[in-house]
């Protein structure tokens, strides 16, 4: 296996706070997965309301990938995301909204939310990035699967740089390790230490 | 670097079990699409086309199932288990397992389900097949919108390019169900007639059911007549909206722009378009647009829709396996339900089934989130 390729910065987000390259830049004592998010949007993101519009898969993608992304120049990124519960979280509240016939309000607005690569659309959105993209389920984090895909986009020359790494929201849950691979960094993109960092 | 191909396949459909049942039909341009009745699903009407139940139980019983498996287990079973018989390739860790879904098994959420909720985890899904088949290693699944189908493509590709295996198995699957259906219809975009791909007098979609699968090797001693080498391809966002597409038609226009350069092929070199055309007004638009942006407005050009509706994370596996059998039965098939060009930039659409030297195809997809795909294709 070739290895060229590092890691340039990577991002936790779980338990109430949020690191970037192991160093806390939010926390808080807040548990209700909700809650936490908004705190951390007034703390870290601030300025992009769309973002109480989205599920919460889509709502911790895009905290963690802001945090990455903020003052990134490189537009050619691609978006190479994965996770366990897919959409599951936002599934169980639609199907909840059309159990019965009496109580049958399917909304579009949580529908669109039924799957796990709309998260990678707000990303795209918000950075403009009109670049690949591919969401991959697995039962635990992969980082074979994920560094190997990498590898082939910038091989390729189809990507600069990607952004990878895994999120996932599942009742109550949640947890965020995203990463950005790139042809300069810090750390080595090998699947030891992508799991180190992890 | 040593080609890629696409070689064995299956298609599990209201045709029959296998792929010539439906490249026999759409060749004689019969529609899989008919008038369901299904208050479990919807309580009006609705025009979809669906996997006979009973017969599916047949096919799956077959293959002796030591424990039941879900309904799109079962048509995923049985799809792959007849891709694999014909390859006839012992299963080894240089061999690999994707799978390409939108929602699984969703319908498990249900209140009826005899299936506990663990089921509708993808991954739960994922190991089931796994297993049965007694894959090496465990599956990769792709869960990517109605890209997932064609993007299987592109990644088993991309995976045995770095030399993580040499052999892949995609196998691609999604229901009908009350939770797509009503979703479908909350956005006011379902057809109660058979739909009209990019016709003026288009009235939305359909959602169908299908599995299918595919063998991708990189060995050429392993293909079939129709088998096809993977030329190029990409998977650009939007970065436009979450469930419109974009009206520029970026995302496709780039995906469609890095198939072509890795392919080396010019877009005159194209015979043929095998197209997404849902039917919706803002999608087939979005193609018109992004299609006439990459020169390809006179390339003959097909939506398969018509035949099955649309098959979800299926659909880009099924409308490629599709493309694999024109190409070798030297047929252009009609783009059924299309009279009248109903978008805003010119379309060279298929009318009527008709015979032609074709040696390469370009299969496209977008769904929500953004997401689009576009992959080139050749004779073997």
């Amino acid at each position: 296996m070739k290895n060229n390729f590092y890691i340039q910065n990577y991002c936790h987000v779980k338990d109430g706070e949020v690191s970037v390259n192991g160093k806390t830049v939010f926390k808080t004592s807040e548990t209700d997965f909700k809650l936490v998010m908004k705190a951390a949007y007034k703390k870290l993101i601030v300025d992009y309301p769309k973002f109480f519009k989205m599920d919460n898969l889509s709502k911790l993608g895009f905290l963690a990938a802001h945090v990455l992304l903020e003052n990134e120049k490189e537009k050619n990124i691609a978006l190479i995301l994965s996770n366990k519960a897919s959409s599951l979280d936002t599934d169980r509240t639609y199907q909840e909204s059309i159990k019965n016939a009496e109580q049958y309000y399917p909304s579009p607005a949580v529908f669109v939310y039924t799957l796990p690569n709309i998260c990678m659309g707000e990303i795209s959105i918000k950075h403009k990035l009109y670049s690949e993209n591919c969401f991959f389920v697995t039962d635990e984090f992969a980082p074979e699967t994920l560094s190997t895909y990498a590898n082939e986009l910038l091989d390729s020359n189809k990507a600069e740089k990607a952004l990878c790494g895994w999120v996932d929201v599942d009742n109550g849950k949640y947890n965020a390790f995203l990463y950005v691979v790139a042809k300069k960094g810090t750390f080595v993109h090998s699947e030891a230490e992508i799991n180190r960092l992890y | 670097m040593s080609k890629v191909y696409l070689s064995h396949n299956n298609i599990v459909s209201s045709f029959g079990f296998d792929s010539i049942s439906a490249i026999e039909s759409i060749r004689n341009q019969v529609t899989g699409l008919s008038i369901y009745e299904d208050k479990k699903i919807l309580d009006t009407p609705f025009c979809s086309s669906r996997v006979h139940q009973k017969e599916l139980q047949e096919h799956y019983k077959a293959l002796s199932p030591n424990e039941e498996h879900t309904r799109l287990e079962k048509m995923m079973l049985v799809s792959l288990s007849d891709s694999l018989k014909k390859a006839g390739i012992k299963l080894t860790k240089r061999t690999g397992l994707i799978i390409s879904t939108t929602k699984g098994n969703i319908d498990v959420l249900e209140n009826e389900s005899p299936y506990p909720e663990s089921r509708a985890y993808l991954p739960a899904l994922g190991e089931k097949i796994q297993q049965f088949f007694g894959f090496e290693n465990k599956p990769i699944i792709i869960s990517n919108a109605c890209v997932s189908g064609v993007l299987a493509i592109a990644a088993a590709k991309r995976f045995i390019k770095q030399g993580l295996y040499d052999d892949v198995f995609i196998v691609a699957g999604d229901l009908v169900t009350q939770f797509i259906l009503s979703g479908f219809n909350a956005f006011q975009a379902l057809s109660t007639d058979p739909c009209r791909p990019y016709c003026k007098t288009r009235t939305g979609i359909n959602i169908g059911e299908v599995a299918s699968s595919v063998l991708v090797t990189n060995n050429a001693s392993k293909t079939t007549d129709e088998s096809v080498i993977v030329l190029g391809e990409g998977s650009c966002n939007d970065a436009n909206h979450i469930s419109g597409p974009s009206r520029t038609g970026e995302g496709l226009l780039r995906s469609v722009e890095a198939a072509i350069q890795q392919s080396g092929l010019q877009a005159t070199d194209i015979d043929y378009v095998s197209a997404h055309g849902t039917a919706t007004m803002y999608n087939d638009e979005m193609e018109s647009i992004a299609f006439g942006r990459a020169n390809l407005s006179n390339t003959p050009l097909n939506s398969l829709k018509g035949y099955f509706g649309h098959t979800l994370g299926a659909s880009g596996l099924l409308e490629t396996i599709i493309g694999m059998h024109s190409l070798h039965q030297n047929t252009l098939f009609a783009s059924l339900g299309f009279k009248e060009l109903g978008v805003s930039q010119p379309l060279n659409i298929i009318k009527e089934t008709t015979p032609k030297n074709i040696n390469t195809f370009l299969k496209t997809a977008s769904g929500f989130g953004g997401s689009n795909t576009a992959v080139i294709f050749q004779k073997a």
